[in-house]
């Protein structure tokens, strides 16, 4: 006899509990930064080592930089699921120059120690700017899906 | 009865012979000047070849009978010698006359193709809601946003910059705002744009419709607090997303005095008649 009613107050409390976790209580990075050291970033291709959950967000721990700022084409060094990765920036939020594109995260690809990306695939656009940028970013680039 | 009938018949049969005596007639009359010609003089009359036939392009976009003014002709407010500003009109109707900058508001969808030496076939085509317009004179800018692959795309173009080689209006309108800025923290289906899409026309002497959308926003923490009066956002739901105790906290920063501030008042309707007369006789030549 109790039981719809237990469960009516039951799904209501989760609707709460739902709600209150959907408001965001911790603090996000500013908008208008590049990446820099304690940086959160999401990768943004398809290795397991980026996809999978984990309690912790990928960190920037290192910017390979003079000037410690990291931009599109910077490599910077990842706290990963307790591992050091290594990994290459491809957009960020803080506008660049104009007529480039600016996105909405932080994305980076894993790269390992020679270059070499870890995933097979970018789900996500890539700016053409990367190209002209020195360094070899080909193999990055060919596993890219798209082009803005 | 059958009497009726062949009278009917009869009066047919003459009323057709009427018609082609008529049409004898128009014939007749139609060739008559051809043949009268030789008879006044011996010389034939000299050949008029048949007018040009005028051609309307109906997909070239209609000239519009909008009296518009792209707003970055209009100087902003300060000390600098107006021979700068005239300068930089000169050189921006020189611009206008290669490259077609059609009329579009905030709230606007656009296409942009640019040229990219970085980009495959060295053009770059981008399509989005146009979510801010700046600068003035040579240094406009407007900012076209969309979603693709679910990641929030901005791009910040230079309306004058020689790389653009082409704006298409998707669809003209306007929105409750000047700045669509805050489409960043309302949900993604408010900036989709299918690069796609076909332009929707729009009459040359209509009204530029406005938009009455009003969007729903992801939750807090936003990039901006854009409840505060500083914005003055009228296109979003806060009763959705704030309660009235926040949005009358949110009018402690109001500054209700600055609608008085007679040292920023800039009366431009003056302004912009004398310079939509002078750019609309520049482009002419």
């Amino acid at each position: 006899m109790a039981l719809p009613w237990l469960s009516r107050s039951f799904t209501g409390l989760l609707v709460e509990t739902s709600s209150i976790i959907h408001q965001r209580t911790f603090s996000v990075s500013a908008v208008a930064a590049a990446i820099q050291k304690m940086t959160r970033v999401r990768v943004v291709d398809n290795s397991s080592l980026g996809n999978t959950p984990y309690h912790r967000p990928p960190r920037v721990i290192h910017v390979y930089t003079k000037n410690g700022v990291g931009k599109v084409g910077d490599k910077v060094l990842l706290a990963i699921k307790g591992q050091k990765k290594k990994a290459l920036i491809i957009g960020h939020k803080m506008p660049g120059p104009r007529m480039t594109p600016r996105f909405d995260s932080n994305n980076v690809v894993l790269i390992e120690d020679n270059g070499n990306p870890t995933g097979t695939r970018i789900k996500v656009p890539v700016p053409t700017q990367l190209r002209q940028k020195e360094g070899d970013f080909s193999k990055v680039l060919a596993i890219a899906s798209s082009f803005v | 009865m059958a009497a009726c009938s062949k009278r009917l018949d009869k009066f047919i049969v003459s009323l057709r012979l009427l018609r082609n005596l008529q049409l004898q007639n128009e014939r007749f009359l139609s060739t008559s000047v051809c043949r009268l010609a030789p008879d006044n003089d011996s010389k034939p009359p000299k050949f008029v070849p048949p007018s040009k036939p005028v051609i309307v392009d109906k997909t070239q976009a209609v000239k519009s009978q909008r009296k518009f003014l792209s707003p970055e002709f209009i100087p902003p407010r300060q000390r600098t010698d107006p021979l700068k500003f005239s300068m930089e009109r000169r050189d921006m109707v020189r611009r206008r006359k290669v490259l077609d900058i059609p009329e579009f508001y905030v709230g606007s969808i656009l296409a942009v193709s640019m040229a990219d030496p970085n980009a495959t076939g060295k053009i770059n085509r981008f399509a989005g809601i146009c979510i801010q317009r700046g600068g003035s004179g040579l240094g406009a800018t407007f900012v076209l946003r969309n979603i693709i692959n679910n990641q929030g795309v901005e791009i910040c173009y230079e309306m004058y910059s020689p790389r653009i080689q082409k704006i298409e209006v998707l669809k003209c309108e306007k929105r409750l705002d000047d700045n669509l800025m805050y489409l960043r923290d309302a949900l993604p289906e408010y900036s989709t744009v299918d690069p796609e899409m076909k332009p929707v026309p729009l009459s040359s002497t209509e009204e530029v419709p406005v938009n009455k959308l009003k969007v729903r926003m992801r939750p807090k923490p936003w990039s901006k607090r854009w409840e505060r009066p500083k914005f003055n956002i009228q296109g979003i739901r806060f009763d959705l997303c704030l309660t009235p105790a926040q949005m009358e906290h949110a009018q402690k920063w109001a500054e209700p005095w600055r609608e008085y501030d007679m040292l920023k008042e800039y009366d431009t309707s003056e302004l912009e008649k004398q310079i939509f007369a002078e750019v609309q006789q520049e482009m002419k030549k």
